[in-house]
């Protein structure tokens, strides 16, 4: 509250003071119109102006996956610093004995022999932390971050998820989220404009219990010429009809919408329709649905002329009324007035309020027909008004005008002496009738609620609307269900109880059946549990809320918590903007941490929407601030189902499985290191070459997996969006847990040790080639290396299960870049480098038929647990996903048993999957046929430079074995 | 496989065990053994080191390719790496580094012990290098002439060394840079037990085996020390397939693992069997 004083100077003069109060405050974009200057004092600068004070700072979101993954990081970090000081410690316990340190072989120069122990020992730490920090998946960050972004564009290139209407897409605020739209477990949503359309529409109008319908339609087409009412009820007698007109009067009278003559009507139109020539416009819909309903009836509102307000009635005559007084709508009184003077010069006062503030005021009327009227159409999730009015004399007007006039231009309490006046003038109705206007549901509402409740996704509906209305619309939308029990927690109730009783008495009821709930969680959809829906309201909410001196409110908080968590659904309603934030929060920082996703499409959602770890946008009637305000905008709810269903689980699943290969395949390539120390006296001697050390995830293996993170669909689009609740199978994190991470890691290790210790053997007191030449230490590691890069390749190629021709490309192309590479860069001496140790080593190592055996064998091995460990699971244990796989699969058979161009066309499933033949039945049988047929692609790889099949009686036997036995199976 | 190291006091080589480099003249030992069967193809000769760490990192980077290769200026001014068998006297070593300074330097000749004759077998050292290390990597220094003595002008020898790099052998295409001896040891072993070809033994006619059943007597001019890091000598002959040396490895390797497919594949088609309807008729009520 500002209260100040101005001194205007004169030249030398006394300054003349003057106060300075709210009322003189100008505020942003005001004009200057009948003065040629103001003086102005500038107050409230800076950081307190109002744009400064409600402008909340956008906290950085960071996804669930994000977070794992740092917490991965940590441990990869710990194992990286234990690598190294298990290694400082063993190279000096090993060094201990001299000839091992500084063999006659190998001797240290001057400096490297004088220097501290200390210092030494801290390098040679160093040094195995260099050796090892590729275990730190650093290109993991890079790719995740390209993943992100150009997955981004999926989601707005979708076509179904772009809207005619309007012809917008999806928008895409942020992409560091994607994958977060795949573990939603509460959707708090909207109502006005999210769920419905915000488009009203005049359904019915009742007068004196008669019920009048506008027939608008027939045959989709509007017919103005009749008189557009079905007399549901038997015809009213001439007072009715007296009463009839009147209501519609009032209907045409008291608003406050303004008329715009619509010019983008061409001449044709407006002759035929010229009616319906002009816009109404107005702060509220419900007047213009209003407005537009009466006209249809045959009272057309024209224009505010002069303060006489032009009506055209049902006989196309001109009516005017003289405007008198506006006593404009507020949301504590919930009704609004007019006072007009008709040109008979009967001076009437007009009022339109919602049922409960009309009521109350009504002396005659028959009020009871009227309000079980209204509470039906209340129920059928109508917006209901009722009508009023009152006679006034001339005398009792110049009363209420005095009143008023007063009132206007009281300096202090104006407000409550208005609403004193209101009060006084505003009694002794009669009551006309009331219309009921419908907020359309979106289309498709009903289907993405029920869609996101089988996805097991709780969905709460946060409105400003009055409980009725709002608990009519979640039984249109299918949120609440027939058999759904409601609690109510409502200021009703805490009025008759304390609310400490009824919050008790609620958890008692919930948690009675808790046994039954927990028992059949997966169920939800199951008919024959009870499942229950809370209606909370803001002022019950704000008890709740409210901390208490005896300090119980946390109490209050948990145990409304417990309530809400065991509600399918809940309906909060009367809900101020902030209470809405409030509500996400509590959620938020509930003991599970559920992730939260807010949707809406007014300025009023915006505190939600930033407040939930995902917020979206609708770009809507209530213009952008919740779509700029937003993570990703939608132009319609039903988009929503899409965009959690499909796109948020395939990001999910795409992303998991990045982070997590990735750790692997660092796993992989740096353990064979780690134990490469152990032979070669801890010396820090790397086991691959300083090119592969660079380019392993740099080219050898990041391009297979961003295009995995950028295409993998592990079922189908539709089948996703078909089952819903295969969105349970990845919830709460399901892909990133420990056991999945203890998983991939110890598969790493597993990979790590069967890649060195295969080599090791392979290399130990034997002769690896035909010529009876020795291999070094760089063709060792070569050999690791090229072991290592094909089965992390080999690896990912078999999790893909959408195939495209690009993911082929890449997969193939990234092993051919590899060999083409290795063969280049050991196929020249570069002159640039001081060394050569890769010369022709590659080469060396691919002409020695050992080493071609030992790599296929070594790449069999390491790949199969893994090929094990899918097919157990998928036959004992499967998982909604898998099996839902499995079916796929089978349609897909019977599609290409009838049509064998349906493989052809859809190039999703594999090759060898189309090709195959319709006896082969199940995964297993195609998990191994995929088996068979890659080993297949290593034999093809295999020039045939030697005939090896038949010479070798030991491996190619063993090799025999292996193919009959992949083979009988099949 | 026979170990002459001579750690044991039985050994006829224990009196050579602490030798050391300049010993001059060298210690000799021989050591007769006897062939069960006879080889028949082509006979590998090999030397095995154990608990000799090649593959250590100090010792691995310890060399200058580009002197190897034959460059006039790396010739006289190796890479820091050789250090500290980088120079010697301020005159730089050719060639230089931990790995060619320790080069191994034992003499084997091998002899067929036939009714108290021996008659020595010929022992081929060329082909024992990697084609491309000895005429593409590995390269004398070029000048005027021939003369590789006067190449080498201006190095000295690796401390270690009797003799020069130049003196390695008498032939000019086997001697200096390009000795295959050399280039074979100049290739880094990846483990601390390893072995490296030392000559071949061809066979000469198709009549008769390469090697005959019988006795045979290895002499040895032991000259390389390895006694002080408890390293093993090793001499080894072996016979070669497309394959390779004998590699039970692989074999065995390769048995396991397709018994093992084998089995899983016995088990998971019994698996599927028993689950694989219920897994369908589950799938329809979804």
């Amino acid at each position: 509250r500002f209260v100040g004083r101005i001194n205007v100077y004169h030249d030398r003069n006394e300054p003349t003071a003057r106060p300075l109060g709210s009322e003189n405050l100008l505020l942003r974009g005001a004009t200057l119109k009948n003065t040629e200057k103001i003086f102005g004092v500038a107050i409230y600068t800076g950081m307190e102006t109002k744009m400064a004070l409600n402008y909340q700072a956008k906290s950085q979101k960071r996804s669930a996956v994000e977070k794992s993954m740092n917490v991965f990081l940590i441990v990869y970090l710990c194992i990286l610093i234990s690598k190294a000081l298990i290694n400082t410690v063993l190279k000096y316990v090993w060094q201990s004995e001299p000839f091992r340190d500084e063999p006659w072989y190998n001797q240290k120069t001057e400096p490297e022999r004088k220097r501290n122990l200390f210092l030494q020992a801290f390098t040679d730490f160093l040094a195995f932390m260099v050796l090892f920090n590729y275990i730190i998946p650093v290109s993991m960050y890079v790719t995740v971050e390209m993943q992100k972004f150009l997955g981004s564009y999926f989601l707005t290139w979708d076509e179904e998820m772009f809207d005619e209407d309007t012809g917008e897409g999806p928008l895409v605020n942020t992409s560091d989220l994607n994958e977060e739209l795949g573990q939603i477990e509460y959707v708090f949503t909207d109502k006005t404009g999210t769920l419905t359309e915000n488009n009203m529409e005049f359904v019915e109008c009742c007068i004196e219990g008669h019920v009048y319908v506008p027939h608008v339609i027939c045959n989709g087409q509007i017919l103005h010429n009749c008189t557009g009412i079905d007399m549901i009820d038997s015809s009213p007698g001439g007072s009715g009809k007296e009463r009839e007109e009147l209501f519609f009067r009032a209907l045409c009278l008291c608003h406050t919408v303004q008329v715009k003559d619509d010019d983008s009507v061409d001449g044709l139109k407006k002759n035929q329709l010229s009616r319906r020539s002009c816009i109404y416009i107005s702060s509220s819909p419900d007047e213009v649905a209003l407005v537009e309903g009466i006209q249809r009836l045959g009272y057309t509102y024209l224009r505010l002329k002069d303060n006489f307000m032009e009506i055209l009635n049902r006989e196309n005559n001109l009516e005017k009324f003289e405007l008198l007084e506006v006593l404009s709508f507020d949301s504590v009184r919930r009704r609004m007035s007019v006072i007009v003077k008709s040109s008979t010069g009967d001076i009437f006062l007009f009022c339109k309020g919602a049922d409960s503030s009309i009521f109350p005021r009504v002396k005659e009327g028959k009020i009871d027909q009227i309000r079980s009227r209204v509470e039906r159409n209340a129920v059928e999730g109508l917006r209901t008004l009722c009508v009023a009015y009152k006679k006034l004399t001339a005398e009792e007007y110049s009363n209420a005008q005095k009143l008023l006039q007063n009132a206007k231009l009281a300096l202090q309490d104006r407000e409550k002496k208005l609403a004193e006046v209101y009060e006084k003038i505003e009694r002794d109705f009669i009551l006309l009738g009331a219309t009921a206007v419908e907020d359309r549901l979106q289309e498709k509402a009903a289907d993405t609620i029920e869609a996101l409740q089988k996805a097991g996704i709780k969905v709460w509906v946060l409105t400003g609307d009055k409980m009725e209305t709002a608990a009519a619309t979640c039984y249109a939308c299918k949120l609440f269900r027939r058999n759904t029990q409601i609690l109510e927690l409502t200021t009703k109730k805490i009025e008759e109880q304390s609310l400490h009783d009824v919050l008790f008495d609620l958890s008692k009821t919930v948690l009675r059946h808790n046994g039954s709930l927990t028992r059949d969680t997966f169920s939800g959809l199951s008919t024959d549990m009870q499942d229950y829906g809370l209606i909370i309201d803001g002022a019950a909410l704000s008890l709740i809320m409210k901390p208490r001196q005896d300090g119980s409110s946390a109490n209050y908080r948990e145990l409304f918590l417990e309530i809400c968590r065991n509600c399918s659904a809940v309906l909060c309603c009367r809900m101020a903007p902030l209470q809405k934030a409030q509500i996400v929060k509590l959620i938020k920082l509930s003991k599970e941490h559920p992730i939260t996703l807010a949707i809406g499409d007014g300025a009023n959602d915006v505190s939600m929407i930033l407040e939930a770890h995902v917020g979206i946008g609708i770009i809507g009637k209530e213009g952008r601030q919740a779509a700029r305000n937003s993570d990703y905008a939608i132009p319609k709810f039903k988009h929503l189902k899409k965009m959690l269903l499909v796109h948020g689980h395939f990001y999910y699943v795409r992303i998991s499985e990045l982070v997590q290969y990735f750790f692997y395949k660092n796993v992989c390539f740096i353990f064979p290191q780690f134990l490469y120390q152990f032979f070669c006296g801890f010396s820090q001697q790397t086991l691959y070459d300083t090119a592969y050390l660079t380019l392993y995830n740099i080219s050898f293996t990041s391009l297979p997996i961003l295009l995995y993170g950028l295409m993998e669909q592990h079922v189908s689009a539709d089948t996703l969006k078909r089952e819903p609740s295969l969105y349970r199978d990845v919830a709460k994190n399901a892909l990133l847990r420990w056991r999945a991470f203890i998983y991939w890691t110890f598969l790493g290790v597993f990979d790590a040790v069967v890649f060195f210790f295969g080599a090791y053997f392979l290399f130990e007191n034997t002769i690896v080639t035909s010529n009876g030449q020795m291999f070094g230490n760089w063709t060792f590691g070569t050999l690791v290396f090229t072991v290592l890069v094909f089965t992390v390749t080999l690896k990912l190629a078999l999790d893909t299960h959408y195939w495209t021709w690009i993911n082929h490309f890449m997969i193939w192309g990234s092993l051919a870049f590899y060999i083409i590479f290795s063969l280049l860069w050991g196929g020249i001496i570069w002159p640039f480098l001081n060394y050569q140790r890769m010369y022709y080593v590659f080469m060396q190592m691919l002409s020695s038929g050992p080493a071609w055996l030992g790599i296929i064998l070594l790449i069999t091995v390491s790949l199969l647990p893994d090929v094990l460990k899918k097919v157990l699971c998928r036959q004992l244990w499967p998982t909604a996903t898998e099996r839902i796989q499995n079916a796929s699969r089978h349609c897909q058979e019977h599609i290409s048993e009838f049509t064998p161009l349906a493989c052809l066309k859809s190039p999703r499933y594999r090759s060898s999957d189309c090709s195959s033949s319709p006896a082969r039945r199940s995964n297993s049988h195609s998990k191994k046929m995929m088996f068979t047929h890659w080993r297949g692609v290593d034999y093809s790889v295999l020039p045939s430079v030697f005939g090896y099949s038949n010479k070798h009686c030991h491996s190619s036997a063993g090799y025999r074995y292996s193919g009959s036995g992949l083979e009988t199976s099949v | 496989q026979i170990d002459y190291t001579g750690t044991e006091p039985s050994s006829p080589c224990n009196k050579c065990l602490n030798v050391s480099w300049d010993s001059t003249p060298p210690c000799t030992c021989t050591i007769n053994f006897t062939l069960e069967h006879s080889f028949e193809s082509n006979v590998f000769m090999y030397y095995g080191l154990s608990n000799f760490y090649q593959n250590h990192r100090r010792y691995v980077k310890s060399r200058d390719d580009s002197q190897l290769n034959g460059d006039n200026s790396s010739l006289l001014n190796p890479s820091k790496e050789c250090e500290p068998y980088r120079t010697n006297e301020d005159k730089p070593i050719a060639p230089c580094g931990a790995i060619a300074n320790s080069m191994f330097n034992d003499t084997l000749e091998l002899y067929r012990i036939d009714n108290d004759t021996r008659t020595p077998i010929t022992l081929i050292k060329k082909g024992i290098a990697w084609w491309t290390d000895k005429n593409v990597k590995f390269r004398n220094p070029t000048g005027d002439g021939n003369n590789l003595t006067s190449l080498f002008q201006g190095t000295t020898k690796p401390v270690n060394w009797p003799k020069p790099v130049y003196m390695l052998d008498s032939e000019p295409d086997n001697n200096g840079f390009i000795n295959e001896d050399f280039i074979v040891w100049m290739r880094t072993a990846a483990l601390p037990t390893f072995r490296k070809l030392y000559r071949l033994i061809e066979r000469k006619n198709n009549l008769q085996p390469t090697l005959q059943a019988g006795r045979y007597s290895l002499d040895i001019a032991y000259n390389y020390p390895v006694h002080s890091f408890d390293g093993r000598k090793r001499m080894i002959l072996s016979t070669i397939s497309w394959m390779g040396g004998k590699n039970p490895f692989l074999g065995i390797a390769y048995i396991t693992v397709g018994s093992i497919c084998f089995f899983l594949g016995v088990v998971l088609l019994i698996i599927h069997h028993k689950y694989g309807n219920r897994n369908t008729s589950a799938d329809i009520p979804n």
